[in-house]
């Protein structure tokens, strides 16, 4: 997308039920037009008031939202442009999914020939033609999902509001969904903005994310660049897996960093991470290797023993006990990438990895 | 609807057709010895209804609430001025009460005030329970809890309360009266009605609309109401039924000229009981039997649809 306003901007809200319950503090973010955005964050961090004070359920107690370069500060939530699907769908059950997927044409003032064409095209986008007589008690969960998403895109809003949709569908049928959603967004070409708590959801559906924490902004970043490169523990820690060790820096060598790994000992890291003091030190289980001999070349490695294993069909995790109560998680594919024949319980290993898969962590 | 669940725990064979119990282990010790179970199939232990003080229960039940009933309506076919001795089938006593130009009165003013009545504390009930029901506000639970208390003050001092409120406040008694009273105390059980439907309604269907491009009139209307209908309905049919055959309350703020059937059925048995007051009263029942079961059929229609 080219360089326009964005078409949400939130800037410094902050949100307060009653007196004591911060749900959003000071967030400021912006949202570019077309874009797949995703609000990641674990339960209560704010990210589903913030997805209904864009909607306008909720007014914010501090700071403004724009949508679309206009202030929408008491703007009543039928007048704004956009829309939203519910957690619980919403589908309003008296009503078939036709007239369901009109209501918000027919309240409107939409000539009813219009109505019947645009409800047509949105059943088809969402996969539902035929289905216009039917009553929402006679649907599944995933159909009812459609209705709510066809319900929301007919009314053609610059953004639609996804708050939590996949999360009362079966695996199989949500791993659908991922796929389905992401086309679906890429034809219609409007900004859909989901809530999240899931990360596979958000890594797999969204451009950009933003990972929230207590009502606080975390990091916004692409999936890509934020499993790659978090910014903070709690991002490394949220975004999949993470060994996460506690370290301290000694000081700069060759352009590297030389940092203090408890249990592990001195450690030469390339970053460009301007450290300082007491850092963290994390490494996706999938980058550590194992070996029964000592690992040559440039890379960081430790001793430790095998404390435990979960095989998981496609993949298998085994855990490490190493020195002062260093313990370490190991993702592997298949037994035969270690070079190992079995690996048991109390085997003595060598774990190591590439000195460029250390992410150095100062928040 | 107890009975229909007799035919429930049978055994039923893969086949699915109904088949002998399962063979039992023969002990064959001294207690059991030659002694054969009579009944064709013995009892698992939660067939209840297939017991027999069960079945004696639910009996006893339905005699003990519908004799009398039964009773007073044959009685009113009784062509015998005392209701102690069947002398053969008349209908003389309908046409009787229908010709008794008091009792026919008595009948308007009971549909009179149970209309009125019935129409306004459904609109009051219906939003006081759905405001119970949607809203939160400091010292609701103070308010909720005194706005039953109609439901659960004796009746006899809601009565005197009325009339001396009436009194105090100078409105002769009549039927403006009666109605106001029957509003006032039919109010609470519509709005447990509705609030007790509206327990299941999920409210983000209003943010829907909202979100939707309705305004809060919309929403109401196609949202909300429709939700709201049978228990408006059931609240109505409450409210209805209790306004027909209040007696108390009635009785202290009713005046002159403004007699309803249940306190005109009193006065007549003060005189005489006359097989007129059977036949009145069968008529009350029927009303009420078929206001019942018309709006029960057609609920069962709105949720089917």
């Amino acid at each position: 997308m080219t360089d326009m306003t964005p078409i949400v901007r939130i800037r410094n809200v902050t949100k307060r039920f009653g007196k004591s319950v911060v749900a959003v503090s000071n967030f400021s973010l912006d949202i570019q037009e077309g874009e797949f955005f995703a609000l990641l964050g674990p339960s209560g961090c704010g990210k589903t008031t913030l997805l209904r004070m864009i909607a306008g359920f909720e007014n914010p107690t501090e700071g403004q939202i724009f949508i679309d370069g206009n202030d929408v500060q008491g703007i009543e939530p039928n007048r704004r442009p956009v829309n939203m699907v519910f957690q619980s769908y919403a589908v309003f059950p008296h009503m078939t999914v036709a007239k369901n997927v009109g209501y918000g044409l027919k309240v409107t003032g939409t000539p009813s020939g219009e109505i019947k064409k645009r409800v047509a095209e949105a059943l088809s986008l969402v996969k539902m033609d035929g289905y216009d007589h039917r009553m929402p008690h006679q649907l599944s969960g995933g159909q009812q999902q459609r209705v709510a998403l066809a319900r929301a895109l007919v009314k053609r809003p610059r953004v639609l509001l996804l708050d939590e949709p996949l999360s009362a569908l079966d695996a199989k049928l949500r791993e659908a969904m991922h796929i389905e959603l992401s086309n679906l967004q890429k034809t219609v070409g409007i900004t859909f903005v989901i809530v999240t708590h899931a990360q596979t959801e958000a890594l797999s559906l969204a451009d950009k994310i933003a990972i929230m924490n207590e009502g606080e902004l975390c990091q916004t970043a692409s999936p890509k660049e934020l499993y790659e490169r978090p910014n903070s523990k709690f991002c490394a820690d949220f975004i999949g897996k993470a060994n996460l060790l506690n370290g301290k820096t000694i000081g700069v060598e060759d352009n590297r960093l030389l940092v203090d790994v408890k249990g592990i000992g001195q450690i030469k890291v390339p970053t460009d991470v301007a450290a300082n003091g007491i850092v963290d030190i994390a490494i996706r289980p999938e980058k550590l290797r194992l070996s029964k001999e000592e690992p040559k070349g440039d890379v960081i490695k430790f001793r430790a023993k095998v404390d435990g294993k979960v095989y998981y069909g496609n993949s298998s995790t085994v855990y490490f006990k190493g020195n002062s109560d260093l313990r370490v998680l190991v993702d592997i594919k298949d037994l035969s990438d270690t070079g190992e024949s079995s690996i048991e319980i109390n085997d003595e290993m060598w774990v190591y990895w590439q000195p460029e898969d250390t992410l150095v962590l100062t928040k | 609807m107890l009975l229909e669940k007799k035919s429930l725990p049978i055994k039923t064979s893969p086949s699915g057709e109904p088949g002998p119990a399962p063979e039992r282990p023969r002990a064959r010790n001294r207690f059991s010895k030659g002694r054969r179970i009579s009944r064709k199939r013995s009892l698992t232990p939660l067939e209840y209804t297939k017991k027999r003080w069960f079945q004696a229960t639910m009996w006893i039940n339905l005699v003990f609430l519908y004799f009398p009933i039964i009773t007073l309506i044959a009685f009113s076919f009784n062509n015998s001025r005392r209701n102690i001795v069947w002398r053969g089938f008349t209908l003389k006593y309908y046409v009787k009460a229908y010709n008794n130009a008091t009792l026919f009165d008595a009948v308007i003013n009971t549909l009179i005030v149970a209309g009125i009545s019935t129409v306004i504390s459904t609109i009051l009930g219906a939003f006081l329970g759905l405001a119970l029901s949607r809203f939160k506000w400091r010292g609701k639970s103070f308010y909720d809890s005194w706005i039953h208390l109609p439901i659960i003050i004796p009746e006899i001092c809601m009565g005197v309360a009325m009339m001396a409120f009436f009194h105090t406040v100078n409105i002769s008694l009549g039927l403006f009266t009666i109605t106001v009273s029957h509003i006032a105390f039919t109010i609470p059980f519509v709005a447990i009605v509705i609030r007790a439907r509206m327990a299941g309604f999920d409210f983000s269907l209003e943010e829907a609309s909202r979100d939707l491009g309705a305004s809060q009139f919309q929403t109401f209307m196609h949202v909300t109401l429709p939700y709201m209908v049978p228990g408006i309905i059931a609240g109505a049919l409450l409210a209805m039924t209790l306004s027909l055959d209040d007696f108390v309350i009635t009785f202290f703020t009713s005046g002159p000229g403004s007699t309803t059937l249940p306190v005109k059925i009193f006065s007549m048995i003060r005189f005489n009981v006359s097989p007129e007051v059977n036949a009145a009263s069968t008529v009350l029942i029927t009303v009420t039997l078929v206001l019942a079961a018309s709006m029960m059929i057609l609920q069962t229609k709105l949720k089917n649809k």
